[in-house]
């Protein structure tokens, strides 16, 4: 009887391996991508990866790959140029006729035409298919239709857009936007063939696109092979022979695995490791200006941070924070202090302004101290700084802004902080306007306009605009120069506008985000777009 | 026993019926996770009603339950935030997940049960000395620093095994995985055989088996060990599932997608389909270890008896 | 429920019995060596049983405690953490919240011999400092889940039946909630910066394991003949549970507890990490292992110093769990 029970036990064991084993299937080898192949760190994208749906980096990687839109932003100057659009055209920055070049294709050998476009925005932009960047539509007349605040949409397409021909089609805005055009570098914008609609799931699963890639398999959570598309028709073409997208679910392994030769490139340093990056790297290395910015955003609708005068205590709060020391000790360099309520990545010309913000984003603990006693003193004598902490190296410096609040006003520990838990948790806080304090908040622009950083942050009412930030005269601004055709003037009026941030303080610009990445020897040519992706199709394998 | 095995297996019905109440409730009191699927942007409200409407999240917590339920008899444990099927999720991150626990168990009762035999027979003696300290530095180093430590000394700087796992993990790229994995336990497993081994070591029926002449070996493993295992079983038994669902921070550091990171990302996502089928699975783990657990108390110690 | 039976209720059992026959065979045969072993364990344990001793199991251990090296060491490195914890401007003159970012994770420097954190916040005064929160949380949690958990479970273990069924399959789900998901939930909801709702939350996780290790280990006592002994002559359950299979099934329970003090400590550092645990301005040399354990590869001083006192802390309780555990075996004495 013991025998027997002692077999059972192990044969029990040895099926349990064998069952263990038998799903594991075969090796599929590691190291280095193929000769000519790149490999590169992934995380698995969070929505499906439809292009409407996308809103973040990991998916916007692939579809910066497999896709080609109207326009294209430069990698290095993030100027908007045209890429399948001939030209679009417009007499009143309200009604645009786009015309588009001949010989573009999909991979699956389908014609890129006029419908390509008109279709994948209207599926966008309906409400039943729940994309995440329907709102990119919402300037297009028949917006509302297709997409009601509440109830069954009425109408299945957008009556702002018309299909000429093959290669011409018509939008009409519901007000006038004269940078719209520039807007169409956004992936949300990009064309869908008739598959996509035909057999959704086996797009899904395989997605076909017009770019210099193609999907060669797609295992969820696993990984991703592109393969370069030899019929492309466009001019830039891949410098390689494709790309192996290996998802990691640690920046820090990703590393890892770069220094050790079993990966080629990694988008994301670790912020612990930026410490020896010169020395397991050399310059093989790339940390630069992305479009993204970090700020402390007060609730002004709390009347306690939101009554007239405490703009001085806000002003005081941003000129104790010690940037400097913050981004060297804490980031590595990583982030640059903030000096206006932009990018760096937009470049002087784009609306970038490093004197913009002034003695108001500089450290002075002395004026700080003298600014908030002078307006009454912290509302009740403290301040709480909220955030998420389950990604990013919030806490840290949370912590640091708050140790440097405290050194700077010497009144012992009178700002704290409250991290939360999940972000989904802070921005149910966030969005029911429940927060008390000040909270982070970052914004990563979709399109390197100045105005994609103050619109729907500061203007009265805008979607993102968490501390209910309203300023007539800032809403003036921001609407003449949204009707404002000639560029340089729209933007001096864009920063008309941002300078009556610098009084007011609704937000504390804290610093840019820069991209960083690091790569293997074998690679050349490696770059960082402003959204901080790699562009993988310059990159050279020897 | 058959009738003792199948009243326990009738058991597992409230248990599953329970638990899933529990966690969905659970997941629900997180709150809405349908504004976190829109990143750093805000929601478009008319979207966000949608996704809540088709995911149910606009309904009463009981009704919403219900409706999870009658799914999960119709074999259909729901989709992740991704498109990605929670079953589809299981069959890849549960294979792995039990490989890793397979090579983690392995190594606590090899090596937690073989150090604890020694410091145990030899009290007080330099060998158990040492086992105190590294018990000590297991317990006082956390498992982020040990695992990236050796993973850095033998993947990195040696060269001696791959520092990640491929998506495959096959066991033998497991058994680094797995030894960070084991190590806390491995403080539990040590010193619970060490006590054990050294209160039966004075035992009569020892003595009497030294007396008629046994071989050490013979004694040892015969008659003391087997009267010391109950409490390490025991204790594995507990663990296999804490191992199976805790290995978060292992499973990071070596790149590993199993349910540790599953579960990890469904709860800071709100997802309740993931999180509720991941538990529920990990629960029947459970139920099903503790049942093996107790048949072993009868095999270690005959006078145990089940009805 | 279906739980052990009680097969030496009845000395006469056949089983019993049959064990009793092949005695002096000890030949290679597995089943006449073990059941040899269990006729040695009759014959040996009757004498030694804690029948004679009864008049003074607990104060006899005391007495043998106090004679033992191990205890007073472990007892006086207790003390003084205690201490430490209750004041600690004993030792340490400076502000643990006082931190100056340029100084960010430099190594040691006069009147600052353990360096600094990435805050720049001296690490030999936030050491000091630690002790309070994390012995608080590491003694009070293993307290209450050992108190629960042994209960629980011994009652479990020695009853049997539904009770047992309930308990553990109460236990199942206890141990299938993922810490993170009961962290998030039960903790976020609190405000308070006390350690008390760490130490709660602990103590819910914790028992589970604590009952389960106790149970398992009151069933092999129970077994044993000189409890069976104790039953025959008519003493009470009570009188069972406390005199003679307590104080036999305890050493597990205080081995699993001792070490799980340290891993309560570092557990409440996770919790810290997931934004639920303890909250500045409380320090605590969990939240400060979790902020080191990043950075191992650029100032591993960091690190040192909070798990050594969390070592020593552990390693004392240790020692301390072991003494008190051989002073209630009469076989050791």
């Amino acid at each position: 009887m013991r025998g027997a029970t002692h077999a059972k036990w192990a044969a029990c064991a040895v099926a349990v391996v064998l069952a263990a084993t038998a799903c594991g299937g075969s090796d599929s080898g590691g190291g280095g991508g193929g000769a000519g192949v790149v490999s590169s760190s992934w995380g698995d994208p969070q929505n499906p990866l439809e292009p409407a749906n996308t809103n973040e980096v990991q998916g916007g990687k692939v579809l910066d790959m497999i896709f080609r839109g109207l326009k294209r932003y430069d990698p290095k100057t993030g100027e908007a140029k045209n890429m399948l659009a001939e030209k679009i055209e417009t007499t009143d920055s309200q009604n645009f006729t786009i015309t588009l070049k001949d010989g573009w294709k999909f991979s699956n050998d389908e014609p890129v035409t006029a419908q390509s476009f008109v279709d994948a925005w209207n599926y966008g932009a309906d409400v039943r298919n729940k994309q995440n960047n329907s709102p990119f539509f919402s300037d297009i007349a028949g917006y509302a239709d297709v997409h009601p605040a509440s109830g069954e949409p009425k109408a299945k397409t957008m009556s702002g857009l018309v299909v000429k021909d093959a290669k011409t089609f018509t939008v009409a805005l519901k007000n006038k936007f004269s940078t719209w055009p520039e807007t169409l570098g956004y992936q949300a914008f990009s064309p869908l063939p008739k598959a996509f609609f035909t057999d959704h799931a086996g797009w899904l699963n395989k997605p076909i696109g017009n770019g210099p890639y193609t999907v060669d398999s797609y295992t969820k959570g696993t990984g991703m092979k592109l393969r370069t598309w030899d019929g492309y028709p466009g001019e830039d073409k891949a410098q390689n022979s494709g790309v192996d997208l290996k998802v990691y679910t640690d920046n820090n392994t990703a590393y890892t695995d770069l220094i050790s030769g079993n990966l080629d490139l990694v988008d994301d340093v670790p912020a612990q490791q930026l410490k020896n990056v010169k020395n397991d790297l050399g310059d093989r290395y790339i940390n630069q200006p992305a479009l993204i910015i970090q700020t402390l955003t007060f609730p002004l609708y709390d009347p306690q941070w939101g009554k007239e005068g405490m703009e001085n205590v806000r002003r005081g709060i941003s000129m104790a924070i010690n940037r400097d020391e913050i981004t060297k000790q804490i980031f590595r360099e990583t982030r640059t202090p903030a000096k206006d309520w932009t990018s760096p990545a937009l470049g002087e010309k784009g609306g970038f302004s490093a004197t913009l913000c002034g003695d108001a984003c500089k450290y002075d603990p002395a004026a700080a101290k003298k600014l908030i006693q002078d307006a009454g003193g912290l509302p009740g004598g403290k301040v709480t700084l909220t955030s998420n902490v389950d990604t990013g190296s919030h806490r840290d410096w949370m912590d640091a802004v708050c140790n440097s609040i405290n050194n700077a006003i010497g009144e012992g520990p009178v700002c704290t902080v409250n991290p939360i838990g999940t972000f989904a948790d802070f921005r149910n806080q966030q969005s029911s306007f429940k927060l008390t304090g000040p909270f982070r908040s970052g914004w990563q622009a979709d399109y390197p306009l100045i105005q994609n950083f103050l619109q729907p942050l500061y203007y009265t009412g805008a979607s993102s605009n968490y501390g209910k930030f309203s300023n007539p005269e800032f809403d003036k601004l921001i609407d003449e120069a949204n009707q404002e055709s000639d560029a340089t003037k729209a933007i001096g009026k864009f920063q008309d506008a941002e300078k009556i941030l610098v009084t007011q303080m609704p937000s504390i610009p804290l610093w840019y985000q820069n991209g960083s990445a690091g790569y293997a020897e074998r690679l050349s040519d490696v770059a960082l777009n402003q959204f901080s992706v790699p562009v993988y199709n310059e990159i050279k394998v020897s | 026993m058959g009738r003792y095995v199948i009243r326990r297996l009738l058991q597992m019905i409230p248990v599953f019926i329970g638990s899933t109440f529990l966690i969905f409730f659970m997941v629900y009191a997180l709150g809405d996770p349908v504004a976190a699927l829109f990143g750093d942007k805000a929601p478009d409200p008319a979207t966000a009603a949608r996704i809540r409407r088709d995911l149910y999240l606009d309904r009463p917590l009981w009704q919403q339950y219900l409706h999870y339920m009658g799914q999960i008899f119709q074999g259909d444990f729901g989709t992740a935030f991704n498109g990605q099927p929670v079953t589809e999720l299981m069959a890849s991150a549960f294979p792995v997940t039990l490989r890793l626990t397979v090579v983690a168990i392995f190594f606590e009762i090899v090596i937690g049960i073989t150090l604890g035999v020694v410091s145990g027979l030899r009290r007080g003696r330099s060998v158990d000395t040492t086992v105190l300290v590294l018990t000590l530095v297991v317990i006082s180093v956390p498992t982020f620093v040990t695992g990236y430590l050796l993973q850095y000394l033998f993947g990195v700087k040696w060269g001696w095994v791959r520092p990640t796992v491929s998506p495959d993990a096959p066991f033998n790229q497991l058994i680094l995985p797995g030894i960070v994995l084991a190590l806390v336990s491995l403080a539990y497993v040590t010193r619970l055989s060490r006590t054990s081994i050294a209160e039966n070591v004075k035992a009569d029926y020892v003595r009497t088996a030294v007396a008629k002449g046994l071989p050490r070996r013979r004694v040892v493993t015969r008659h003391l060990l087997r009267n010391s295992l109950i409490p390490v079983v025991t204790f594995i038994g507990t663990d296999i599932g804490a191992l199976m669902g805790g290995a978060i921070v292992t499973e990071r550091i070596f790149n590993i997608h199993g349910v540790g990171y599953q579960l990890y990302q469904g709860i800071l996502r709100n997802n309740s389909p993931t999180v509720v089928g991941f538990v529920t699975i990990l629960v029947i783990v459970f139920l099903v270890a503790n049942l093996l657990v107790d048949l072993l108390y009868a095999v270690l110690d005959p006078r145990i008896r089940y009805a | 429920m279906p739980e052990p039976e009680h097969p030496a209720y009845d000395p006469l059992q056949p089983g019993q019995g049959e064990a009793i026959a092949p005695t002096g065979q000890g030949g290679p045969m597995d089943l006449a060596l073990d059941e040899a072993e269990s006729l040695e364990k009759t014959l040996g344990d009757q004498p030694s049983g804690p029948r004679e001793k009864a008049r003074s199991l607990w104060s006899d251990a005391w007495r043998q405690l106090r004679r033992n090296p191990v205890f007073i060491i472990s007892s006086l490195m207790i003390l003084f953490l205690v201490v430490i914890a209750i004041w600690p401007q004993l030792i340490a003159s400076g502000d643990p919240l006082q931190c100056d970012l340029s100084k960010s994770q430099q190594g040691s420097a006069p009147g600052h011999p353990f360096g600094y954190d990435t805050q720049g916040c001296d690490v030999y005064t936030r050491t000091v400092y630690g002790a309070r929160a994390s012995i608080t949380v590491g003694v009070c949690a293993t307290l209450g889940a050992a108190l629960l958990g042994s209960v629980l479970g011994g009652l479990a273990g020695f009853f049997g039946g539904w009770g047992d069924a309930l308990l553990s399959r109460v236990a199942d789900i206890f141990f299938g909630i993922p810490v993170v998901l009961g962290g998030l939930v039960f903790l976020s909801v609190v405000t308070s910066t006390t350690v008390w709702p760490v130490v709660g939350f602990i103590v819910l996780l914790g028992w589970p394991q604590i009952a389960r290790i106790g149970r398992g280990s009151v069933i092999t006592a129970k077994q044993n003949d000189y409890v069976q002994a104790a039953r025959a002559l008519g003493a009470g359950n009570g009188r069972m549970l406390l005199r003679h299979v307590a104080p036999n099934a305890v050493a597990p329970v205080i081995v699993v507890a001792t070490i799980a003090l340290g891993t309560y400590i570092a557990l409440e550092a996770t919790l810290s990490f997931l934004g639920v645990g303890l909250r500045p301005p409380t320090v605590s040399w969990g939240i400060d292992i979790s902020n080191a354990a990043s950075q191992i590869r650029n100032a591993p001083h960091m690190l040192l110093w909070p798990a050594g006192a969390l070592s020593l802390t552990v390693l004392a309780f240790i020692m301390l769990g072991d003494a008190v555990r051989d002073a209630l075996d009469p076989k050791l004495r």
